[in-house]
């Protein structure tokens, strides 16, 4: 496989992603509705994000010791801990249970 | 956590804006060192040089495509099943950059350019809940996410295939962790929480079926309670 046409077709897609919503629908006022699924939209893709990536591998549902460390990063997110010390946790408590 | 959005100050200068951003950024980028250094070492072990590794992250900078591309490529899949991964991983950026675009002035090149900037974290960051995004705290904070994911991926690539299993320290647990401390910031209102524990359902429910990527895509559907009364 040509890798370097590989990162340029990557990089190409992922721009025009980018650039698509800015480019049709940029400098113009949108209704009031629209607001209110902007508001509560980081919040569906976040838990989408965060259930796909720890509690699957591929297509399957899996849970493993990632999923422990993930909710350990959780548990000390909500009661107000830091973005690194939450992934400092994740990752040594999955390190941890993959060693034992 | 206290968020961009708590303050009153957001018709600021912009210099305030971007400055601000690039504090909220830095947890981020540090975490982003960690996670694009796997990235460094899981592309060399992909076939990647060292060389292709960095480009990759210069000029894609989107982790979730990044990782899924390489995947692909461990797993034995061919140019177009990567890039169409990649894809799919990216579609969420679509919706992410409609729900911007009223936020965004200029030209329509002035706005695609502008439009790049969009990483999960400074997006998250920048939303101010209203409908309209504080665009110069998205790019004060995402600059600070460039550097450190060049950084990290520069580091993991020269050290380069052996130089330690990502899988080994616990790494790939750090990609999910780091949204899911995003996620908890907005898990405040009755109405969040719903339309979190919605989107993880739509997503959890889609893995087995659809390719990946299509999931977080689909889930951004439940952001439509957001219409409920």
């Amino acid at each position: 496989m040509n890798i370097w046409l590989l990162i340029v077709l990557v990089a190409v897609i992922t721009a025009a992603i980018k650039a698509a919503g800015p480019i049709a629908l940029g400098g113009r006022e949108l209704p009031a509705w629209f607001s209110s699924i902007v508001a509560a939209m980081p919040a569906a893709v976040l838990a989408a994000l965060v259930v796909t990536s720890a509690l699957a591998d591929g297509d399957e549902l899996f849970i493993g010791p990632d999923t422990a460390g993930v909710a350990a990063a959780g548990i000390i997110a909500w009661r107000g801990g830091s973005v690194i010390t939450c992934v400092l946790v994740a990752a040594a408590v999955t390190a941890g249970l993959r060693a034992i | 956590m206290a968020g961009p959005w708590d303050g009153a100050d957001t018709l600021g200068p912009m210099n305030d804006s971007f400055r601000r951003g690039v504090r909220l950024g830095l947890p981020y980028a540090a975490a982003g060192f960690l996670l694009s250094l796997s990235f460094g070492v899981l592309a060399r072990e992909a076939g990647f040089s060292a060389a292709q590794a960095i480009v990759t992250s210069a000029i894609v900078f989107a982790g979730s495509a990044q990782f899924a591309v390489i995947s692909i490529i461990l797993g034995g899949g061919g140019l177009v099943p990567a890039v169409a991964a990649a894809g799919l991983m990216n579609a969420r950026f679509l919706a992410m950059g409609i729900a911007l675009a009223p936020s965004l002035p200029g030209g329509p090149l002035k706005r695609a350019a502008q439009g790049q900037t969009v990483v999960d974290a400074s997006w998250v960051m920048a939303n101010r809940r209203d409908g309209t995004f504080d665009r110069w705290l998205l790019f004060g904070s995402t600059a600070p996410q460039y550097v450190t994911w060049f950084c990290g991926t520069a580091v993991g690539a020269l050290a380069g295939d052996g130089f330690f299993d990502p899988e080994r320290l616990g790494l790939d647990a750090i990609f999910p962790a780091f949204f899911f401390v995003l996620l908890i910031g907005e898990l405040k209102e009755p109405r969040t929480r719903l339309v979190a524990v919605v989107g993880g359902a739509i997503a959890l429910a889609l893995v087995p079926f659809t390719p990946a990527g299509i999931p977080v895509l689909a889930a951004s559907a439940a952001a439509l309670i957001g219409l409920a009364r």
